[in-house]
């Protein structure tokens, strides 16, 4: 893990505007942020430990738990929202047992929800790692979740 | 929509495969590296030329396929589609007709995508090359009279430049519309070691999806727009901020800015002039507050995105304390073609105050969701019945919701309204980033604007009280009213509430939240009322308030609801009326969205 770290820092500038970077990309290799690796973005960044907590933990992105084996994302935009995208995330939530933001048991699923991604077009639409399911009902669920990796 | 048409000297036709976040969900890949492939096989490589490029626009239909110069527009592509036509259109020279666009107006399969309703009443500007040129390669940008407008303008001074956007009347797009070469001009007149230039594609509003096209299908014009700023008001160095959300508009802008630079546009004494000029891409960590530009500023140097008061505005002590000047991405992407086509030409688009065009993102009960770009002052119903085919399942138009949780919604009897700033902010609605919701009778206007609140309370970042506890009471009393709790005092409540969080928030987020509730309230107060005086929502969405009883009368016998209920909760036997087991009956709606009669209550 250390080396995943210094690999990270030696693309960046050590100062408190990469911060943010910094911790996206240490994310995109861990894929979240455990406390070692903000203490060690605090030092590289010339802050405190609490200050990088208090920026990652404002945005929604930085996840501090690991993610499951896969994540599936449901848009709630507008368009999401109109053509019916609660009624998609509430038999995602009934399947897996999980809240938003949460991760199943077994370490399969992570459940996350957007605010828009932009495929308005395809709403209600709902993400299985990078993969688009669009124009989505609830009844169509199971037999994707099905379909996902172990 | 002007065709777009620049063929290389040896190839006779091109098809462009759109590969915009949309139709590349849908294996637009696929179907690219299969065309490449087929076109390869049949020995058309010399003459048949095959590009992706960004949003077409007819998102509807997606994937979207053109073949040039002819215009055949093919929908609905799938990667087996691919054999067929290459074999019949580019080697037999006739079109696939199954795959042209049907018109239902008409029942024609419609052979030019220039004669399409949905393109016809349309006028792209800041869309002019989306579509048309392939937004990795910097060659095509050229072609299309790329990187003219900044040659222009350095031969201009930065005063007559500024000069030149004054007279255009351009206004930022990004939703206040303030006057763009004012702008420019207040942030000329600082003084300042260092100056920056700010592009905020973090400004859509959920439900806006102009700003990510943009900058997948033509990053460079965004780019050469920010370079124009640059020089007319003596900055230097410049961001891009990019939502998390949009990983390929952040990948092309940075493959853009990697060919500006090889190319020396971007650097040290560009064109051999005394400017210089370089870019860095920001990629946003998903907070929506990150649209406000004082918010937007503090995240690039690293801290918490929250606003900070005005003034100082950012054009005296903006990012990292010096002056800077942040436009939005469909802003910038209208100042090449003005320098190229003069000011002039652009003012003569639009109505008196609005000028140029304005790009919507059409999307919700309409028949052709997708991406328009329509004169200001082009009225709502032209945009939603002619270019957006109307609300489809033969159902009625209620209102549109524009600008999104800022924004407020337009009814049925403002059906004509010329949509420009002026008109838009009497109705109580706004501009916005411009996102366009159709809604229908389906649609319960409580429940949108509770949709909108959750989202502006969950987004907002806490530093003021007003937007912290003001949404929170806001979106506490639409709760109520949503589950049938709520008293008609609690309404007059709401409003009084909403007032004074417009007036005493500390930046845009919370002096705009309350306008869905306001603008809903204004509209559709019969609506809320029912709610609260007879517990009952019209367009059967809230579900506290639903009954799930069959009435009797106008039930039709026709068992619909019996093969779609999940639970079996639903009993019926041919000729008789059917029933619900309210102990079986999970509330999922299935029953009332498939019932033709309403008969479901």
């Amino acid at each position: 893990m250390k080396d995943e770290l210094q690999e990270v820092f030696s693309r960046h500038h050590g100062s408190r505007d990469a911060l943010i970077p910094v911790l996206q990309d240490i994310q995109g290799k861990l894929g979240y942020l455990p406390p070692f690796a903000m203490e060690a973005a605090a030092k590289f960044c010339r802050m405190s430990p609490v200050e990088v907590y208090g920026v990652a933990t404002f945005y929604a992105q930085f996840k501090f738990n690991p993610v499951g084996r896969n994540t599936i994302m449901i848009c709630q935009g507008t368009a999401c929202h109109v053509m019916g995208g609660v009624r998609v995330l509430q038999e995602v939530m009934d399947l897996l047992g999980v809240r938003p933001g949460e991760t199943t048991p077994d370490g399969r699923f992570t459940l996350e929800t957007v605010a828009c991604i932009g495929a308005c077009a395809l709403a209600p639409a709902l993400f299985v790692n990078k993969e688009t399911h669009g124009r989505m009902k609830p009844e169509k669920i199971a037999e994707i979740l099905d379909a996902a990796g172990n | 929509m002007q065709p777009a048409i620049r063929l290389g000297p040896e190839k006779q036709r091109q098809v462009l495969v759109c590969r915009g976040t949309g139709c590349e969900s849908q294996k637009a890949n696929h179907i690219f590296f299969n065309l490449q492939k087929e076109v390869d096989k049949a020995g058309l490589a010399d003459s048949v030329e095959v590009k992706f490029t960004g949003c077409h626009g007819f998102c509807q239909q997606g994937p979207t396929i053109m073949v040039m110069p002819a215009g055949a527009f093919y929908c609905n592509v799938t990667p087996d589609d691919v054999a067929e036509i290459v074999e019949t259109d580019l080697q037999k020279g006739k079109p696939v007709e199954r795959l042209l666009f049907l018109d239902p107006r008409t029942g024609d399969r419609v052979l030019d995508y220039r004669d399409m309703r949905y393109f016809t009443p349309q006028r792209r500007i800041v869309l002019r090359n989306c579509g048309f040129i392939n937004p990795e390669d910097i060659d095509d940008y050229l072609a299309a009279e790329g990187y003219e407008g900044i040659g222009k303008a350095l031969r201009m001074t930065p005063q007559e430049v500024i000069d030149e956007l004054k007279r255009s009347g351009l206004r930022g797009r990004g939703g206040a519309g303030f006057p763009t070469g004012m702008k420019w001009e207040f942030c000329n007149r600082s003084i300042a070691d260092q100056k920056y230039i700010v592009c905020n594609a973090d400004e859509g509003d959920p439900g806006a999806f102009m700003d990510r096209a943009v900058l997948e299908g033509d990053p460079h014009s965004v780019l050469e727009g920010m370079m124009t700023a640059g020089y007319a008001i003596g900055a230097t160095k410049a961001y891009v901020y990019v939502r998390a959300e949009y990983p390929m508009a952040y990948e092309r802008t940075l493959i853009a800015i990697r060919q500006a630079k090889d190319r020396g546009f971007l650097g040290d004494n560009i064109f051999g002039s005394n400017f210089s000029f370089d870019i860095t891409v920001k990629l946003g960590a998903g907070a929506f507050v990150c649209g406000e530009e004082t918010a937007l500023m503090a995240s690039i140097e690293g801290k918490r995105g929250m606003p900070n008061p005005r003034p100082p505005f950012p054009a005296v002590k903006g990012l990292f304390g010096k002056p800077t000047n942040i436009n939005n991405v469909e802003t910038l992407a209208n100042v090449p073609v003005i320098m190229t086509k003069g000011s002039d030409w652009f003012a003569s688009v639009g109505t008196e105050k609005s000028k140029g065009t304005k790009v919507f993102a059409l999307a919700g009960k309409i028949s052709y969701s997708g991406l328009v770009e329509v004169p200001m002052g082009t009225p709502l119903r032209e945009i939603i019945d002619d270019i957006g085919g109307g609300i489809p399942n033969k159902r009625k138009f209620k209102a549109a919701q524009t600008g999104g949780p800022s924004g407020g919604c337009i009814p049925a009897a403002h059906f004509d309204v010329p949509m420009d700033y002026e008109n838009l902010t009497q109705l109580g609605a706004i501009m916005g980033s411009g996102g366009l919701i159709v809604t229908d009778e389906h649609t319960c206007m409580v429940d949108m604007a509770k949709f909108f609140l959750t989202f502006t309370q969950k987004e907002s970042c806490g530093k003021c009280v007003p937007c912290r506890l003001g949404t929170k009471k806001m979106l506490e009393i639409l709760e109520s009213v949503t589950k049938g709790k709520a008293t008609i005092e609690d309404l007059d409540q709401l409003v009084e509430l909403a007032e004074d969080v417009k007036i005493s928030s500390l930046c845009g987020l919370g002096q705009t939240a309350p306008n869905p509730a306001l603008s809903t309230v204004r509209y559709f107060r019969d609506e809320y009322e029912a709610h609260i005086l007879n517990r009952e929502c019209p367009a059967r969405v809230c579900i506290d308030l639903m009954k799930f009883e069959v009435n009797e009368q106008k039930c039709k016998k026709c068992g619909a609801c019996f093969s779609v209920c999940p639970t079996r909760a639903i009993t019926w036997k041919k000729k008789e009326v059917a029933r619900i087991d309210r102990d079986k009956c999970i509330a999922c709606r299935s029953c009332y969205q498939v019932c033709r009669y309403h008969s479901i209550d």
